[in-house]
């Protein structure tokens, strides 16, 4: 599977935020054997040397990057946020958030559709955060995306894939387009769920940050990211509402 | 500057970042909102009362 052109070297996409610090995040980044690391941009004060200190230690791991437009609430603060991000990252790669709900940090699909079309024309590869909504989806490829990042749940909760019909309708209905859940997740299991119904990526952050042990979390993550995609592959059997007996019928001892 | 009142001496983009000691950090810079990007920050004109986004690399989901 080829993101904008590109095959990644895991499944795995890893968010930057919230470690207890500097080497712990390398370590999660490296045991995770991440294909993608999302980043963001943020004000640094005069003498601060923090973001240059995180840039060197994420071009020091050798994995793609992937900013985002956290925080932005219009199309205007996530366009310009790209931009500037596509500077500071020298990536034309952005994942593109625009919330519109404070507490769910749900994204405003109607604005993410215009700032996607704005960036899109203007050479950006769009990865839009976005609802698992059918509609939404289409539009958002109509305005350039090539690839979806429905939430599985708000970010940082942790409740994993809330909407499976909704995320199944989304694989039926595109089959070519490369999809990613993004936010939600919170055990590996959840990513391993993702994978099953035939996902082609998963967004972790805070279910891997916030664990107490954030590198062999992030190795849990990678195996399980691995074994869903293996799984599908396999392709899975058919659920049923009755038991059918496994082990044969023909041939058993009558003992009654 | 960051939503934070400066007094500078210099009338241009890239003056201001070099006054203010962020020499050659990797910075992006925004004025009243719009993207100006580096090749521009030295031919770009600050204007009093102009408000100025610099930012860096920083942690991200």
């Amino acid at each position: 599977m080829l993101f904008y052109g590109t095959e990644l070297s895991s499944r795995l996409m890893l968010g930057t935020a919230q470690y207890p610090s500097p080497e712990i995040l390398a370590d999660a980044v490296r045991a995770a054997q991440a294909g993608v690391v999302t980043v963001s941009l943020r004000r640094e004060s005069v003498g601060s040397r923090a973001g240059q200190a995180f840039w060197s230690l994420i071009r020091d791991l050798g994995v793609p990057v992937l900013p985002n437009t956290a925080g932005c609430h219009t199309v205007k603060e996530a366009v310009t946020t790209a931009h500037m991000a596509r500077e500071v990252f020298e990536t034309d790669w952005i994942k593109l958030e625009v919330i519109g709900e404070s507490d769910t940090l749900q994204p405003d699909m109607f604005a993410l559709v215009e700032a996607a079309r704005i960036l899109s024309e203007d050479g950006f590869k769009v990865f839009p955060y976005m609802t698992e909504d059918l509609v939404g989806a289409e539009r958002l490829l109509r305005a350039g995306c090539r690839v979806l990042m429905p939430w599985g749940a708000p970010i940082g909760s942790g409740k994993g894939l809330n909407n499976v019909f909704g995320l199944r309708a989304l694989r039926a209905h595109f089959p070519d387009v490369p999809l990613v859940v993004d936010a939600g997740i919170g055990l590996p299991s959840h990513a391993a769920q993702a994978m099953e119904l035939g996902y082609d990526a998963v967004l972790i952050n805070t279910a891997v940050a916030q664990s107490g042990d954030p590198a062999r979390m992030a190795a849990a993550f990678r195996l399980a990211v691995e074994a869903g995609l293996i799984a599908r592959a396999a392709d899975p059997m058919e659920q049923r509402d009755m038991a059918a007996p496994s082990t044969p019928v023909l041939g058993r001892a009558v003992l009654a | 500057m960051n939503e934070e009142p400066r007094e500078v001496t210099t009338a241009t983009l890239a003056g201001l970042l070099d006054e203010l000691g962020y020499g050659d950090a990797r910075v992006a810079t925004a004025v009243d909102g719009a993207f100006v990007p580096a090749s521009r920050r030295a031919s770009w004109t600050i204007d009093e009362g102009a408000r100025i986004e610099i930012l860096a690399p920083m942690q991200g989901g």
